[in-house]
């Protein structure tokens, strides 16, 4: 007892001071965690009760009806945003996967670096402008606005995430899993996708999934490729509704029960992009439980 | 340098004719004629313009456990990883002179580097499974090898694991993560995972060092077990192990090399190589029987080494 003597009598004087600037900076880490949250929050609240109030199972089966026409719903949208979405997914995510593992594997080469580069900046630029490309090199060529042009536009937007995602968790895979497929005598690209996918697909579910939320919401490059249509349509080389080109449609009219159908599609996508996030982020925590044998 | 060298050699030839094989080697080690599985010849090793191994010439006898022992830098595990060409992972490195595998030569130009990796096996020094089942890990290697028969494999995995004495502890649950096992399962694992493609060598780089003295133990029991049918090169820092478990030892000298050094990679530093000051390359100082070596070294250096006055 005698050894705490000296810091006990240490407390006196400042004991006070800093149990005040902990209870201070407390506060205002607890106070700026609740600020951060809150748009969130907000805006999912905001969103569920201005759209919630139309919500019904119509909405999903439904085609849209006329201005003034009650009921109906955005049966087209929904389809079309997933045949879109779809369609940016097969051609960004196989892509992606395979420019990742180069340039994992040779960050220093020119060409790994010159796609680090290229990916950095391609993610900084404005999605319109992804959407007047897509329109360039597909509708123009085409003569006519297509499902296919929208998912080659959200293509171009998805690939530089899910790459610099898979890149920086297959990098963080240990060497010597590397080294100890390579040492069995496989093949670097049996390595690669018999090993190191495995080990760090949680963070390529995650990275594909952060790709998937992005181009979702995507309303700008829509109006120059997929175009929207009010009727029900899966081809891809047709215009095609999506939610969020519905939305902005609905938005900008002058009519009030369009404005009200315009929430409740926000409210469906919302709903969408969160539901995949939450079933992507469920698999893959049972992934890692199944892996670590607990 | 030369009398030492012919001494040397002399040591060596008197183990070829097997009579200082070690009091510990069984008789029917004794009794099999022994030669070389592994012979370096004149080998010289480059990390970019920069020397790591000098002139080595060393013979891995056939079904014995070599142990590599020497300082850290020192270039134990990168000699052992030229033995199957896991050294060309590193960019900008290069060999010279021979290594003969049967009478084959691993550093010609027309090897294929994937097939000599099958038939040099090795094991790491921190237990690596792969994110998959028990029994995944195991049959990764055969699977490469073209064995997709559900039957064979299963008799391949359970003799694989019994080869590794880890088949009891595991036969019920060979369709759990790897990864669930402890460090010692694990790294028993990895041995299973490297004699189920039947390679005729396997390299081990300080295969216990990640460790406890009971895991250890059983690990240095299997490696005496595996040596009936495999050739075993060790490389170890514990020279305790190297003196349990090895039929013969070469120690190579401390004289660091600049430029990349696997212990420092090993020390959770994977990304970038190390500069280490000193700049000769490192060096084969004596090579004979474990006994003679840890007993009766016939350098001054050796002899440092091992009572621990080196440095």
């Amino acid at each position: 007892m005698t050894a705490l003597t000296s810091p006990l009598r240490l407390r006196g004087v400042n004991y006070r001071r800093r149990k005040l600037t902990n209870a201070v900076m407390l506060t205002l880490t607890g106070v700026a965690t609740l600020l951060a949250v809150f748009p969130l929050i907000w805006i999912i609240a905001y969103v569920a009760m201005e759209g919630g109030r139309f919500l019904s199972v119509d909405f999903f089966t439904q085609l849209p009806t006329p201005v003034g026409v009650p009921g109906g719903g955005v049966a087209n949208a929904i389809v079309g945003s997933a045949i879109v979405v779809g369609l940016a997914c097969a051609i960004a995510i196989p892509l992606s996967l395979v420019a990742a593992f180069y340039v994992s594997d040779h960050p220093d080469a020119p060409l790994g670096v010159a796609v680090r580069f290229g990916t950095d900046v391609l993610s900084g630029v404005p999605s319109i402008v992804m959407g007047i490309i897509a329109y360039t090199v597909i509708v123009l060529t085409q003569k006519h606005f297509s499902a296919l042009a929208g998912g080659f536009a959200l293509a171009i937007i998805m690939t530089p995430i899910v790459l610099r995602t898979t890149e920086e968790m297959l990098r963080l895979v240990p060497r010597n899993l590397r080294e100890g497929a390579l040492a069995l005598g496989a093949p670097e690209w049996k390595t690669a996708v018999q090993v190191l996918l495995p080990a760090a697909l949680n963070g390529v579910v995650t990275g594909i999934m952060l790709g998937i939320a992005r181009v979702a919401g995507e309303a700008a490059p829509m109006i120059f490729t997929a175009f929207g249509n009010p009727f029900f349509s899966t081809d891809p080389n047709q215009p095609i509704a999506t939610l969020p080109h519905t939305i902005y449609i609905y938005a900008i009219s002058p009519y009030k029960d369009w404005h009200d159908k315009a929430w409740t599609t926000a409210l469906v996508l919302i709903a969408f992009v969160l539901g995949l996030n939450v079933l992507a982020r469920g698999l893959t925590a049972w992934r890692t439980r199944q892996l670590s044998g607990r | 340098m030369v009398t030492d060298r012919s001494e040397r050699i002399h040591v060596f030839t008197r183990a070829l004719t097997g009579h200082a094989a070690g009091s510990d080697a069984t008789e029917e080690n004794t009794t099999r004629p022994m030669q070389a599985k592994i012979q370096v010849k004149g080998m010289n090793f480059y990390y970019g313009s920069s020397r790591a191994l000098e002139s080595i010439d060393i013979d891995f006898p056939e079904h014995r456990i070599t142990a590599i022992i020497g300082p850290s830098g020192c270039g134990k595990s990168t000699l052992l990883r030229t033995l199957n060409r896991m050294s060309d992972l590193v960019p900008n490195t290069r060999i010279e002179g021979h290594i003969w595998l049967d009478g084959e030569d691993l550093t010609a130009p027309s090897i294929d580097v994937v097939d000599v990796r099958r038939r040099v096996g090795m094991v790491f020094q921190r237990p690596n499974p792969f994110p998959k089942s028990i029994y995944d890990n195991v049959v990764f290697g055969p699977r490469l090898l073209g064995i997709t028969r559900r039957g064979e494999l299963d008799a391949l995995v359970e003799k694989s694991l019994r080869g590794a004495a880890l088949w009891d502890e595991v036969k019920d649950k060979l369709h759990e993560s790897g990864l669930a096992l402890s460090g010692g399962q694990q790294q028993r694992l990895c041995i299973a995972r490297a004699i189920a493609v039947e390679p005729e060598v396997i390299l081990m780089d300080e295969p216990a060092s990640a460790l406890d003295p009971i895991a250890t133990f059983k690990i240095e029991e299997l490696m005496r077990n595996l040596r009936q049918s495999y050739t075993i090169i060790i490389v170890t820092h514990n020279m305790q192990q190297a003196a349990r478990v090895s039929d013969y030892t070469a120690f190579m000298s401390w004289q660091a090399f600049a430029g990349f050094s696997y212990d420092a990679q090993t020390a959770e530093n994977q990304a970038a190589s190390v500069k280490l000051p000193k700049t000769q390359a490192g060096r084969i100082i004596e090579f004979g029987p474990t006994k003679d070596i840890f007993t009766n070294p016939v350098e001054k250096e050796t002899e440092d080494y091992i009572t621990g006055r080196f440095g």
